[in-house]
């Protein structure tokens, strides 16, 4: 019989939540750039330029089809070669973000032309500018859309970033590694590393539903299931 | 007596691709009246009326609105206006859809003060007022707060006609703005347009009401291929047809 030696836990509790804030820092700055990209590559495949349609998407199926693991591991260890040298933080963040921007331009792309065009004729019809319309009127509709899709992304990114530990970033799973490499007690270390990782994605989770909520707007909160057959749901995760 | 028309259209083409919709069109509107689009459908009717708001770009020829040419041509070369100059026009001569086309996030008062606000630049406070007197006059001012998803269809259309009007347009398109509504809200929008050209609002208006359209409008063109075949007055467009396309037209909508 296994004997647990719960003695360990509050002696390394620190460390791993250490590592747990360099996650959610690798997480968080992700997601931002991940979102500006995503949202930039978008909107460039929707603008029927040609010259900026084919590269754009040469990018998105690079990123998609490639593991992000070798990802990682071509931008730590290969781009030094030609003088490209950074921290394994800033790898993992460069990383992260170029793969989190491929899939959610996908995101971005699908929920803006899921939106009737009838709204832009109307904006158009008034008198409103292109950028006016896309802030006003497409926008603000087809957040709506990809918020819980973005989420989904988001809770696969704060797991995910557990790979930037190849490539030597003190997060998480890396700290957990290190303290078991220590005490060699790996079942104590694992079972204290999963169920940090649970509770930042199942917070992370509760807080995307309640952004969820407070996007819809009031009349549709009431009838519960009304509001989940109006918001299309188009989440496919990877 | 030979007023400027407020809106001219003349040899206007426009194609999608090897589609060939408008085939020389030419239109003149003038100020105060009210003037029908009738023919079968594909015929380009609405191609003419989305040509003419530039939701459509036209292929060719010329639209002068209010005295400010919109697109022309120079020799053989095609001319549009800037982008600018376009969305001023757009602004002057809103377009009532046959889908409402009603910003669906925003409520109704919402939606009628989202051009004044945005693009005419007016104070929010005068916007408001504005709009309130507006959704009075369609008979809505009590559903100001709903979304539009809350309205009936006829509801919707009449949220559509105030923040056309919201724009203190100098014409009206409206595209077939009765064609998705159930049967019994068709004469309550009716009513609301002849309202508006009671007034002396300028209205252009695609429609398949046929009683409708000959007991308001001013002049009545036929277009069918992409042409005007045939204009007038409505009792002479009805009860005399000259245009042997028209005369079918006629006989296949009274039988």
């Amino acid at each position: 019989m296994y004997e647990f030696f719960f003695v360990l836990i509050p002696r390394h509790f620190p460390f791993l939540l250490e590592g747990a804030l360099v996650t959610l820092e690798l997480s968080f700055l992700s997601m931002a750039f991940g979102l500006v990209l995503g949202l930039a590559t978008a909107l460039g495949r929707l603008s029927g330029k040609r010259w900026l349609d084919w590269p754009l998407m040469t990018y998105v199926e690079i990123w998609r089809d490639v593991p992000l693991i070798v990802q990682l591991m071509v931008i730590y260890f290969t781009l030094p070669t030609i003088g490209i040298t950074l921290s394994g933080f800033w790898a993992g963040v460069l990383g992260l973000s170029l793969n989190l921007g491929a899939y959610l331009s996908e995101v971005f792309r699908a929920a803006i032309l899921s939106i009737d065009p009838g709204q832009r004729a109307a904006g158009m019809s008034i008198g409103m500018s292109k950028p006016m319309i896309y802030r006003r009127i497409i926008f603000p509709q087809a957040f709506r859309i990809a918020i819980p899709t973005i989420g989904g992304y988001f809770i696969a990114l704060l797991k995910d970033s557990s790979l930037v530990s190849f490539i030597s970033v003190n997060e998480l799973l890396r700290n957990g590694n290190i303290i078991i490499s220590n005490t060699f007690r790996n079942m104590e270390v694992y079972m204290m590393v999963a169920i940090i990782y649970f509770i930042l994605s199942f917070v992370a989770s509760r807080l995307i539903r309640h952004l969820e909520h407070q996007l819809t707007p009031k009349y549709l909160r009431r009838q519960g299931r009304k509001a989940k057959a109006l918001a299309p749901d188009i989440a496919v995760l990877p | 007596m030979s007023e400027a028309p407020l809106l001219s259209v003349r040899g206007l083409h426009k194609s999608f691709g090897a589609l060939h919709v408008l085939k020389g069109v030419d239109l003149a509107v003038r100020s105060g009246e009210v003037a029908f689009l009738i023919g079968p459908s594909g015929g380009g009717k609405s191609t003419l009326i989305r040509c003419i708001n530039f939701l459509e770009t036209p292929s060719s020829g010329e639209i002068t609105f209010d005295g400010r040419p919109l697109c022309h041509e120079d020799g053989r070369i095609f001319h549009l206006a800037p982008e600018r100059v376009l969305r001023a026009a757009r602004s002057e001569m809103p377009m009532v859809f046959q889908h409402f086309n009603l910003f669906s996030h925003r409520t109704v008062l919402e939606n009628v003060i989202e051009g004044p606000i945005m693009v005419k630049r007016r104070p929010r406070a005068e916007a408001i007022a504005d709009a309130e007197r507006l959704l009075r006059e369609v008979g809505l001012h009590d559903k100001s707060d709903f979304y539009p998803d809350q309205l009936s269809g006829g509801q919707k259309q009449r949220v559509a006609i105030a923040r056309a009007l919201a724009m203190r347009p100098k014409l009206i398109l409206f595209d077939e703005p009765t064609s998705a509504l159930d049967p019994e809200l068709v004469a309550g929008i009716l009513d609301t347009i002849r309202a508006l050209a009671d007034r002396g609002m300028t209205l252009v208006v695609v429609s398949h009401e046929m009683a409708f359209a000959r007991k308001l409008a001013d002049v009545v063109h036929f277009i069918a291929d992409g042409t005007i075949m045939e204009s007038g007055p409505p009792d002479r467009i009805f009860d005399n047809p000259q245009n042997p396309r028209l005369s079918g037209f006629i006989r296949s909508i009274l039988h």
